[in-house]
């Protein structure tokens, strides 16, 4: 496959987790679009570092992933509190940041 | 003392009084318990210890002085002050033989001041505070006459400004003092605009053609330079001496000054601050002489204050406000003189002036002292017997004011006179029989003064009647050196048609020039005879008016009460000028300019900022969904921009 291919898969992937926050409620869902849309640029670190030919876009891949774990474990603790106090995982009624 | 050493120790002449101040003021300021500490004791010797040493400075200059050659200067530089480009001021004295008699008799009359008030003031709460803002003058009094440059000049003149204010408002408690003190700042600002403004027409005049420097020597030396504007700026400069000295028509904040304590009017308003005017004058005498006209209108406005001032001085029944008409009026005298171009005649009155009239007023202190602060002499009265050394100085000093031989009046006066005589033609006549009037006018309201306080019955009212007493010896003996001075010093100025050898002139010389007077001494003898004439006569009219009977109170009528009003001077200031002044202020100052043009920007601004704020707060809901749509708006309208924009 060539380079403009992986590009093309990226960024169909990245908008497929921007439309995903964009229309569901549901806090799951807005995690599961973010390691979307993070996987997305993994995909383009990885096929640009291939185009080039050598290691470095691994290295940021393997970052990434590292910081999307971290970021999963992060979010699903806050969903977790978020339930507790509201019984439900709907964000559209999170306003106090507002006030 | 040579002139080498010198220029190492003239900046100790104004710095010693200034270090006296600092040190009273801090430890004043620093006490933890007001008024225990420091002691009045140290503070008295603290204070007057500083001008003691100025004096002994100052003599070793004079001497240095007399030693070396007749134009040597004794010049010291402590750092440079203002340096801009190629203009700089130096932070510099310069003393010169005018300086020198300056500073000698600024001093020495100083001293004796400062000594008479640990006396005068020994009761007083603000004992401390007195003494540091005393010696605070002293040293801007030293630094304006021996600043070697205008700008330095200026910065005494100011200086001696300020300290005149704090100390006639020395009692601010007392509202009308207050006011008295502010008067006497703002009418000075209006005379120190005028002063302000020929430093700088003297400055860019001499930009035009080079380097410009402000030191007097250099402008001695650039003075054709400035021939094109000298009218003007002598004007300018002598629209500040009007200003400082006292006269028509700034000499109003004059008489109020006598709020302030009494050894201040006898030090600042009498000896020393108010002759600074004629000190410039005198300084600044190549300009002066290269404006004729400038010479006339000081002349004119000299003899107008003397005689006005002294008409105003006949009915005045404050003991001190009759002293403070009389300086308004010597100071006239003075201005006759330099106006005149007989700059030495002028210095010489400064010179016997500070003697006489500084002892005049710390009688009159020591008599307001003895009568428990009555100042009115109707209520005085028959003093002499009561208050014998008072009395007596009192005496010596009012027939030193009035010109009788051989006081010293008398030379300064004639002197005035007869310089006065011989300039300007028939201008110069008219002068002088005005000059010899007012001479008249002089003895005759100095006698009524002494006739009514110190002669006939005591009119004091029980209870202070009983407790009159002579004051302390720390205040006779200081008023007895200056009666003796009085009588003593005019003799350094005899002129030479009486076999003297005016010592006076011959020191003052190699600054001024000669002043040439080519008369016979037959006139000079016939003036002198009509002086003594004129001063007899206003003794006699004032004897036969108020010795041959008892003194009655009466109030006055007519013209005498016009004059006791002043000629309500202040009352037609405050209907032409103040009153306009601040209605203009209260109306378009205050309502146009401050309420609408500052405040209105300053708010608007504010408003403008309320607004934006209050447009700006609606995009923040707190819904992470909606921060998302921003997001995404944000970063579809970067792709746009890029990929249309070629970026």
């Amino acid at each position: 496959m060539s380079t403009n291919a992986h590009v093309g898969l990226a960024i169909v992937i990245f908008f497929i987790g921007v439309f995903g926050i964009l229309v569901r409620r549901s806090a799951f869902f807005y995690l599961m679009s973010i390691e979307l849309m993070l996987n997305s640029a993994n995909l383009l670190w990885v096929a640009f570092a291939r185009n080039r030919g050598d290691l470095d876009g691994h290295v940021y891949a393997f970052f990434i992933m590292a910081l999307a774990a971290a970021e999963a474990c992060v979010g699903l603790s806050i969903i977790v509190l978020y339930y507790r106090k509201r019984r439900s995982v709907v964000l559209n009624r999170a306003r106090e940041m507002g006030k | 003392m040579d002139r080498l050493t010198m220029e190492h120790l003239l900046w100790i002449i104004p710095m010693a009084p200034l270090a006296g101040s600092v040190i009273i003021g801090l430890l004043c300021a620093l006490s933890p318990k007001r008024g225990s500490f420091p002691s009045r004791t140290f503070v008295a010797m603290v204070a007057c210890l500083g001008p003691l040493t100025s004096f002994v400075v100052a003599c070793g200059v004079f001497l240095a002085l007399g030693k070396s050659s007749t134009v040597a200067t004794i010049h010291q530089t402590l750092f440079s002050w203002i340096s801009c480009g190629t203009f700089s001021i130096d932070f510099a004295f310069e003393a010169d033989r005018l300086t020198a008699v300056m500073i000698m008799f600024v001093t020495f009359v100083g001293t004796l001041i400062h000594v008479y008030s640990i006396g005068y003031m020994g009761h007083d709460k603000g004992y401390a505070r007195f003494f540091s803002y005393l010696n605070l003058f002293l040293a801007a009094m030293l630094v304006l006459v021996l600043g070697s440059n205008l700008v330095l000049m200026f910065l005494g003149w100011e200086g001696v400004g300020l300290c005149s204010y704090l100390l006639i408002a020395f009692w601010f408690d007392d509202e009308a003092k207050a006011i008295a003190g502010k008067k006497a700042f703002i009418v000075n600002r209006i005379g120190d605009f005028g002063f302000v403004l020929g430093i700088f027409l003297i400055f860019t005049t001499l930009l035009k053609s080079g380097p410009a420097s402000l030191e007097f020597s250099f402008l001695a030396a650039h003075a054709n330079v400035l021939a094109p504007v000298a009218t003007v700026a002598a004007l300018l400069l002598f629209t500040g001496a009007v200003g400082k000295s006292a006269q028509i028509p700034l000499y109003v904040w004059l008489p109020d000054a006598m709020a302030g304590p009494t050894p201040v009017s006898a030090l600042i308003h009498a000896a020393t601050m108010v002759t600074a005017g004629v000190f410039m004058v005198a300084r600044m005498h190549f300009l002066f002489d290269l404006a004729p006209f400038a010479g006339q209108v000081v002349a004119t406005v000299g003899i107008a204050t003397a005689l006005v001032a002294a008409f105003i001085g006949f009915a005045q029944n404050d003991i001190k406000k009759v002293l403070a008409y009389s300086t308004v009026s010597q100071l006239g005298y003075m201005f006759i003189a330099v106006g005149a171009g007989a700059y030495g005649a002028g210095i010489f009155h400064v010179f016997t002036h500070a003697f006489f009239k500084a002892c005049l007023f710390l009688g009159a202190g020591s008599v307001i002292h003895a009568l428990h602060e009555e100042q009115d002499i109707r209520r005085m009265g028959g003093l002499l017997k009561k208050l014998p050394v008072t009395g007596t100085t009192f005496l010596i000093a009012w027939l030193a004011i009035c010109g009788i031989p051989p006081f010293a009046g008398f030379f300064s006066k004639d002197e005035i006179l007869w310089s006065v005589f011989n300039t300007w033609g028939t201008y110069g006549k008219v002068l002088w029989f005005l000059g010899l009037f007012g001479a008249g006018c002089t003895a005759f309201y100095m006698s009524r003064l002494v006739f009514i306080a110190f002669f006939g019955e005591n009119r004091t009212p029980s209870p202070a009647r009983e407790k009159i007493h002579e004051s302390p010896a720390i205040m006779t003996i200081p008023l007895v050196i200056l009666a003796f001075g009085s009588l003593a010093v005019g003799f350094f100025g005899v002129p030479a048609a009486l076999g003297g050898s005016n010592l006076f002139w011959e020191w003052l010389l190699p600054v001024f020039g000669a002043h040439e007077v080519h008369a016979e001494h037959a006139t000079e003898y016939l003036l002198m005879s009509l002086s003594v004439f004129a001063a007899l006569s206003g003794i006699l009219i004032a004897y036969v008016k108020y010795m041959r009977k008892p003194f009655i109170a009466a109030e006055p009528r007519g013209i005498a009460a016009f004059a006791a009003g002043a000629f309500y001077v202040d009352e037609l200031y405050r209907r032409v000028l103040i009153n306009p002044l601040v209605a203009l202020a209260r109306v378009l100052l205050f309502r146009v300019v401050d309420v609408v043009l500052i405040d209105g920007t300053i708010n608007g601004i504010a408003k403008a900022a309320s607004v934006a704020g209050s447009l700006i707060r609606t995009l923040q809901t707190g819904s992470v969904r909606t921060y998302l749509y921003y997001l995404g708006a944000g970063a579809a309208f970067l792709m746009v921009v890029v990929y249309l924009g070629r970026w």
